[in-house]
């Protein structure tokens, strides 16, 4: 499915669409059914949010080869213009703020992007920690961001669409599955474009692009500015459907570094990888309270979870670092593999 | 240029290569084609006139001598071959050619136009194609998009178009990939297409670097290194590719080479480079007899050099 896992014998698959088009009627036709509000407010909704930014730090760093860690600032940006445009443009539908929400957040990507024209790896990651540090100030700073609200934070609007309400906890989930699942369409769409080849092309070999007439300076500003708008509308879902309330200290460095975690995890080059790495970073932190909390009883508290989370994260994230550096998606396509074949030869 | 002045600014922290640094100067900054050549410039449809010609090329990186004081002019539809020892300055000649490094002095001259850099960015447009010596593929991709990108600089249409699949853009992937295809047809890739570009074995990288660069017909090809690394057998299998795509494309080809056998049955003419300089440019016959040639190959000893042994001697 993705440029870096092409590489499955064609004759085991099934037709490309059939997985996600059988997930998607999972997702609107069983789960609104049988999920609990707990699922949805605790699991789905962040993981929805967290799986798209990540699908757009992907575009950015997993195929266009540019490192991020400005990515909360981008979901900020998202929320934050969203809100205002909601607030102070009459008569503005729901999805209007959101698409300028997301121009919004590709108009500063743009800015931050700016330094990759002469910066790489290492230094390119710095310089785009002036947009996570400079954005979480300026929100805070400015008080009109967030309305004169006292402490900055936001509330948000009412959803609904076309005079659907969408405030319960299935109707938001549903929201954001659609934005999601549109959104996610497109990106997958674009990896495999021109576009997209040109991004890989930059990101394997930026002078063999040059020579070969890619327009490099543009095709990486491109890359800042699709993907800081997928993370801003990612921002907008985070606020809007997720949390609801937001402050700018929600959208620290701890975020960004969570996002770019989700894409490592999951598999740099990957759409699937996203979600995939969003569904570990939302369930672990689950998973681990319930056991420790089954196994240690009253001595498992709120501080031991905290920092046994942080412990097996890190734990994990090395671990994946050395034995599969392709992510989830790449361990997931080996095992269905093995399956396959194990099928087939039996 | 705000864009760039901006980057620019931001950047002067960097620390780059010195190479590097030079070819990501502003545009505005650079010396680009010079108009006055173009009046004077002989019609292309002349035969007799050069493709591509370097006048009094030098380069140094610091305090080292890479080239110095090259000329060079090569005809259309030749084939030609530059040869000589290691670090005699044959790559950077080809990097001055492509427009990476910017040669301390001298211009290019391409196809009538005159350069203190070759605009890498328009190098495409130019019709200049070029491989690398350490491969320079795309891995992530296919061999087919590999290939393909070679076109890259022909796109026309935007990224919200490929998006909806709409305006220019089907017509457009559809003539590149059919294109590319015939390249690799030509080439006898057409087996591998689907296979990711990083899992063949390095002699087919290196056949597949050299589709990407053919893929776009260009009137000048620069090959650096085609067939390092290979065996015998592959060696002249890559030989008469390259003789085949000048043929069929009537594509003028400059190349790098260390193993002369191979070099003296390709090229119509050869020049030789000699820490920097060009030592020899004639057909192959004349080159074999040449004794500068054979000196710079086989090395002779020079007089210190004598002496110090000599010297050496006495002392036992």
């Amino acid at each position: 499915m993705t440029a870096m896992t092409s590489d499955v014998p064609p004759a085991l698959v099934l037709p490309k669409w059939i997985a996600p088009v059988l997930l998607l009627a999972f997702a609107y036709g069983v789960v609104p059914l049988i999920g609990s509000s707990y699922l949805f407010e605790a699991i789905l909704l962040p993981f929805l949010a967290l799986g798209l930014a990540g699908v757009g730090l992907n575009i950015l760093t997993g195929y266009a080869g540019q490192v991020s860690l400005g990515s909360a600032a981008f979901m900020a940006a998202g929320a934050f213009a969203a809100y205002n445009f909601n607030l102070r443009v009459e008569g503005l539908p729901l999805v209007g703020s959101i698409v300028l929400a997301g121009f919004v957040a590709a108009a500063i990507g743009i800015v931050f992007g700016l330094p990759s024209l002469r910066l790489r790896g290492f230094y390119l990651a710095v310089s785009t920690l002036a947009a996570q540090f400079f954005v979480q100030w300026a929100l805070t700073k400015f008080s009109w961001f967030s309305n004169n609200s006292a402490s900055g934070v936001i509330d948000a609007p009412r959803l609904s669409i076309a005079g659907f309400a969408l405030d319960g906890a299935v109707g938001r989930y549903l929201f954001a599955l659609t934005v999601v699942s549109i959104l996610t369409f497109l990106a997958y769409r674009l990896v495999s474009s021109q576009t997209g080849r040109n991004f890989i092309a930059i990101r394997d070999n930026e002078t063999a692009a040059r020579i070969i007439g890619i327009p490099v300076l543009k095709t990486k500003l491109l890359a800042f500015a699709i993907s800081s708008f997928i993370i801003g509308v990612a921002g907008v879902i985070w606020a809007f459907a997720y949390l609801r309330t937001v402050e700018p200290d929600g959208f620290d460095l701890d975020r960004s570094f969570q996002i770019l975690f989700i894409v490592i995890i999951g598999g740099l080059a990957s759409i699937r990888g996203a979600f995939f790495g969003a569904a570990l970073i939302v369930v672990f932190p689950l998973a681990l309270s319930r056991l420790g909390g089954f196994l240690l009883g009253d001595v498992f508290d709120s501080g031991v979870l905290d920092m046994s989370q942080r412990i097996v994260l890190g734990a994990l994230i090395i671990l994946f670092l050395i034995l599969e550096p392709d992510g989830l998606v790449a361990l997931w396509d080996r095992v269905r593999r093995r399956l396959l074949f194990a099928r087939q030869s039996t | 240029m705000p864009l760039a002045s901006y980057a620019l600014g931001v950047m002067e922290a960097s620390v780059y290569a010195p190479e590097v640094f030079a070819r990501g100067l502003p545009a505005s900054l650079r010396v680009e084609a010079q108009p006055e050549d173009r009046t004077t410039a002989v019609p292309a449809a002349d035969a007799a006139a050069p493709l591509l010609s370097l006048q009094g090329i030098g380069l140094s990186f610091g305090g080292v001598v890479a080239l110095a004081e090259i000329d060079l002019s090569v005809r259309p539809g030749e084939i030609r071959a530059i040869i000589g020892p290691n670090g005699a300055g044959k790559s950077s000649l080809i990097n001055v050619i492509s427009g990476v490094y910017r040669a301390d002095r001298g211009h290019v001259r391409l196809d009538g136009a005159s350069y203190a850099q070759v605009p890498t960015q328009r190098l495409a447009h130019l019709g200049v194609a070029r491989t690398f010596q350490n491969l320079a593929l795309f891995k992530g991709l296919s061999v087919l998009d590999n290939v393909a990108s070679g076109l890259a600089y022909k796109v026309r249409s935007n990224f919200a178009g490929q998006l909806l699949g709409i305006g220019r853009s089907r017509g457009e992937q559809r003539d590149f990939l059919s294109r590319a295809d015939q390249i690799l047809e030509f080439l006898d890739l057409t087996a591998i297409r689907h296979r990711l570009v990083g899992t063949l074995p390095y002699g087919l990288q290196k056949r597949v670097e050299l589709a990407r660069a053919l893929v776009a017909q260009p009137r000048l090809l620069l090959l650096d290194e085609p067939m390092a690394g290979m065996t015998a057998g592959e060696k002249s299998e890559m030989a008469a590719f390259v003789r085949a795509a000048r043929d069929r494309f009537a594509t003028t080809v400059v190349l790098i080479e260390h193993d002369v056998g191979v070099v003296m049955g390709l090229s119509d003419c050869i020049a030789v480079l000699d820490y920097g300089r060009k030592i020899a440019d004639a057909t192959p016959d004349e080159v074999r007899n040449d004794q500068r040639v054979i000196d710079a190959y086989l090395g002779v000893a020079s007089n210190d050099e004598a002496l110090s042994v000599n010297e050496g001697r006495a002392g036992i």
